[in-house]
């Protein structure tokens, strides 16, 4: 089957079952979903198919056959800039494993929402996992990357 | 090889003048690395790399070490280029008395253990860029100064990449002169973590990031009952899916290894094994396990603290109460499950991994792989998230056996339920109390009790010491009330079950029993739990003024929204000193906690945003944990598995939170783990309030 990831397609011939998650970390050797719980409890290996957030640990690769899939590496380059250098102004991450699945979480609802209240963000994040108990920074994070994007736009 | 013997020789002495090499080929060498030895090395292009000793779980250890030894290097802290330190004890080892030297990063013992070391590192590195220069411009070292990363002497000005190739051939100081504190230019101010950029931006930056051309991926199947015994087993349908290199018995354990880890797990799912589960009587369910640390609590402890009459504390006083507290197993599950690389070749074997103890890596991977020690090399790579579940025995072990067997570089990663069920719990404890106040409503005596397993006895048995777990008196021996009529004391009673060390150990099962029976104590008195505490603390300003401060912020004593309720709790934690103020509701027995507040003391506070951080995040954590989690046994059998059976804490259940500091010029003191302990007895105290019934049993909410 032909899997299209970041833009660029590649040829899998693998178990169609095999999750998204285990087809880009082990056979793309892409580290930007990270495994946390295999179940999408935790929101740890989120990415974006055809623009939806979504879970790769349950999400199959043949249920992404002619879709687009984005990881953190590929998110549209004013997205990323906006989101990343919130986190880093912020100085959000302490171990910092679930924070690629809360920023494209982040992503997406930004996406949706240019400018989320606190309860949205509560809403739009709450199915993502922070073991270190960042939620205040990140939530801080997501105002001022919304501001960014915003200023950006102006 | 000769550069490498240089920095590695010189850095036991911080030096780089080596004896056994001939002034040329010091010099042929200073030429080609500079200043170098095991912790700093400058550039010619003034790039400066330093080696952090211990590991980084999140506490933020890469940014704080290295960041003492640029304050009294005085180069900026945001141009450096931080390294992990590889396994070896010898240059690496913690200083910190506990930790007998060894490469272990726990106890909060990180910067209380190399504070004086790191500052020695730099002061020492700055004084040899300083003679460098003196010696270059034909002036005495006492006119020389540094700013920045230069050398400066009137106009001149030289940078220490210039100086580097002669600062490398001065020879280090017997008793740098250290910075007066006054003069520090980045302890004590809010810079951002070094390693953000690094996680923010992406690519290797854990264990399983790793990749080695040929690296499978391995999973393994453990016994469902800790400890048992594989049978035996049939592997026919395991090994028939394609993408499956092989089934490897590993001890006890089944490893499979395979193209990717779904595959692993498929085929491990397809095994057919027969265990032997052993006698699991003693496990049968949690309520056993229970009773059988209330019966030990029938006979006498080792006494670890003691004042006045110890024998009987409450004997003779006008009132006294008696109380048990009780607190469960619990497991680290960090977001990052266990995983580890391993490489066996050309005689040398490679891991690539989470490693709290990389010793541990070490001396598993030698053991696992036949090679001695100095042939294992541990790559340790950022942890995401360990709480003392990460020390690198069991997982490395495991991974260099298969590597062995499979005979392939393989990448071995737990499932959230390996993590879950093949954890080092947290010990389950039963506190017994006894405590008295006298006809004025001052507490009079207090006995206390603590019986669990201990960690430490079979991890690290020079930390029991006559009958007393050095990791079951945190938080016992050290109370900061003086009390009239005191003991406290320790009993170690094993319950077949495997546990370990849990952020913060036993200052938080500790905290929640002595800090919730003193309000306990408080309410008999009829007195107000804070100035029920303060009265006792005469002889301790740091605790008053944490008290003081958080009640303060928190609005202690003023009207509060209908329904809602204050609760106080203080402790010294790794010598720090923090107390909480927890608002909370109850409706229908279910609490909610709305806020936070905690005021702490730390003494110097490297980084006052890094405190706060670790605080809060301390405080979420042991304010979650005591509201849900519990590990539970059924047949031997831990009953959890994943976030659905074992919760985590998510963006709506989390209260505001506010960490308030108090810098002192005290030596710095712990705090990667001193947030954890309080939350649960001041939200305890106020659910009391609330109710009118005295939680002491964790968890709060039975779910």
């Amino acid at each position: 089957m032909e899997i299209k990831v970041n833009q660029r397609t590649q040829q899998f011939n693998g178990d169609p079952e095999t999750p998204l998650l285990w087809y880009l970390r082990d056979h793309l050797k892409m580290p930007d979903t990270r495994f946390g719980c295999g179940q999408g409890l935790c929101g740890a290996c989120s990415a974006h198919v055809d623009g939806k957030l979504v879970r790769t640990c349950n999400t199959a690769c043949d249920e992404v056959v002619g879709k687009e899939v984005t990881t953190i590496s590929g998110l549209a380059p004013h997205l990323a800039q906006a989101i990343k250098s919130a986190w880093i102004k912020v100085d959000v991450p302490q171990c910092g494993y679930c924070q690629n699945g809360m920023m494209m979480a982040a992503a997406a609802l930004l996406s949706q929402t240019p400018h989320p209240s606190d309860a949205d963000i509560t809403d739009a994040m709450n199915k993502n996992i922070c073991r270190c108990g960042t939620y205040a920074q990140i939530r801080k994070a997501i105002h001022l990357a919304a501001k960014n994007l915003t200023s950006k736009a102006v | 090889m000769l550069r490498r013997s240089f920095i590695q020789s010189s850095a036991l002495s911080l030096g780089y003048l080596v004896l056994g090499y001939s002034l040329a080929e010091q010099k042929a060498v200073a030429a080609q690395t500079g200043f170098a030895n095991a912790w700093i090395r400058v550039g010619s292009d003034n790039s400066v790399t330093m080696v952090t000793p211990r590991a980084e779980v999140g506490q933020d250890i890469y940014t704080t070490l290295p960041l003492i030894m640029a304050e009294e290097l005085d180069f900026p802290v945001t141009k450096i280029t931080v390294e992990q330190a590889t396994a070896d004890a010898a240059h690496y080892g913690n200083p910190h008395p506990i930790m007998g030297g060894n490469q272990v990063t726990g106890g909060s013992t990180s910067v209380r253990g190399h504070w004086d070391q790191m500052r020695t590192i730099g002061a020492s590195a700055r004084f040899m860029f300083i003679q460098a220069a003196a010696k270059k411009w034909g002036v005495s070292p006492t006119e020389c100064s540094t700013a920045d990363g230069f050398v400066l002497c009137g106009a001149k000005r030289a940078s220490y990449g210039e100086l580097t190739e002669l600062a490398a051939l001065e020879t280090p100081p017997e008793k740098p002169a250290l910075k007066d504190p006054k003069d520090f230019k980045y302890i004590g101010q809010r810079i951002n973590r070094l390693d953000t950029p690094i996680k923010v931006n992406g690519g290797e930056v854990y264990g399983m990031d790793h990749h080695e051309p040929g690296m499978l991926v391995a999973s393994v199947a453990r016994c469902p009952v800790m400890g048992g015994k594989l049978i035996s087993f049939d592997d026919q349908s395991a090994k028939a899916i394609k993408g499956v290199l092989g089934v490897y018995k590993i001890g006890e354990a089944l490893a499979v290894v395979a193209d990717d880890f779904y595959l692993a797990n498929k085929a491990r799912g397809l095994l057919k094994i027969k265990w032997d589960f052993g006698d699991t009587a003693t496990r049968k369910d949690t309520a056993t396990i229970m009773a059988r640390l209330h019966e030990a609590a029938k006979k006498p402890g080792v006494v670890v603290a003691k004042s006045g009459n110890f024998e009987n504390p409450v004997a003779g006083a006008a009132q006294s109460i008696h109380a048990v507290y009780e607190q469960p197993l619990l497991a680290h599950a960090s977001l990052e499950p266990e995983n580890c690389c391993a490489m066996i070749k050309d005689g040398e074997c490679h891991v690539w991994g989470p490693f709290q103890l990389p010793g541990f890596a070490k001396s598993s991977g030698a053991a696992a792989s036949g090679l001695p020690p100095e042939k294992v090399i541990v790559h340790s790579m950022f942890i995401g998230g360990s709480f003392g579940r990460k020390m690198g025995f069991d997982y490395a072990f495991e991974a260099v056996a298969i590597a062995k067997a499979s005979g392939r570089p393989i990448k071995l990663i737990w499932t959230r339920e390996d993590d879950i069920q093949n954890d080092f719990y947290r010990p389950p404890t039963v506190h017994q109390l006894s405590g008295a106040v006298d006809a004025k409503g001052k507490l009079s005596g207090l006995m206390v009790k603590l019986v669990s397993p201990s960690p430490s006895i079979k991890a690290v048995p020079p930390w029991v010491q006559n009958g007393v777990d050095l990791f079951m008196i945190e938080g016992l021996n050290n109370l900061t009330y003086e009390i009239p009529n005191h003991r406290a004391e320790t009993l170690i009673q094993d319950v077949d079950v495997r546990v370990g060390y849990w952020r913060s150990v036993s200052n938080a099962t500790n905290a929640f029993a002595v800090e919730s029976f003193i309000d306990e104590l408080a309410t008999l008195g009829q007195r107000d739990p804070l100035e029920f505490r303060l009265e006792m603390l005469g002889r301790q300003p740091r605790a008053q003024a944490v008290l003081k401060l958080a009640a303060e912020k928190a609005g202690w004593g003023k009207p509060l929204p209908p329904g809602h309720f204050h609760g106080i709790a203080h402790q010294e934690c790794y010598q720090s000193y923090l107390a909480v103020v927890a608002e909370v509701s109850v409706k229908d027995g279910v609490p909610t906690v709305h806020r936070l507040t905690a005021a702490v003391d730390v003494g110097i506070a490297i980084r006052p945003n890094q405190v706060e951080t670790q605080v809060e995040g301390g405080l979420l954590m042991g304010y979650w944990t005591a509201m849900v989690n519990q590990i539970t046994l059924k047949d031997g059998q831990v009953e959890q598995d994943n976030f659905d059976t074992y919760k985590m804490l998510r963006f709506d259940s989390t209260p505001l939170v506010d960490v308030h500091l108090i810098v002192t010029n005290n030596r710095p003191s712990g705090i990667g783990e001193a947030g954890v302990p309080l939350a649960a007895p001041a939200i305890g105290n106020a659910i009391a309030k609330a109710t009118g019934v005295r939680p002491r049993k964790l968890p709060f909410v039975d779910a």
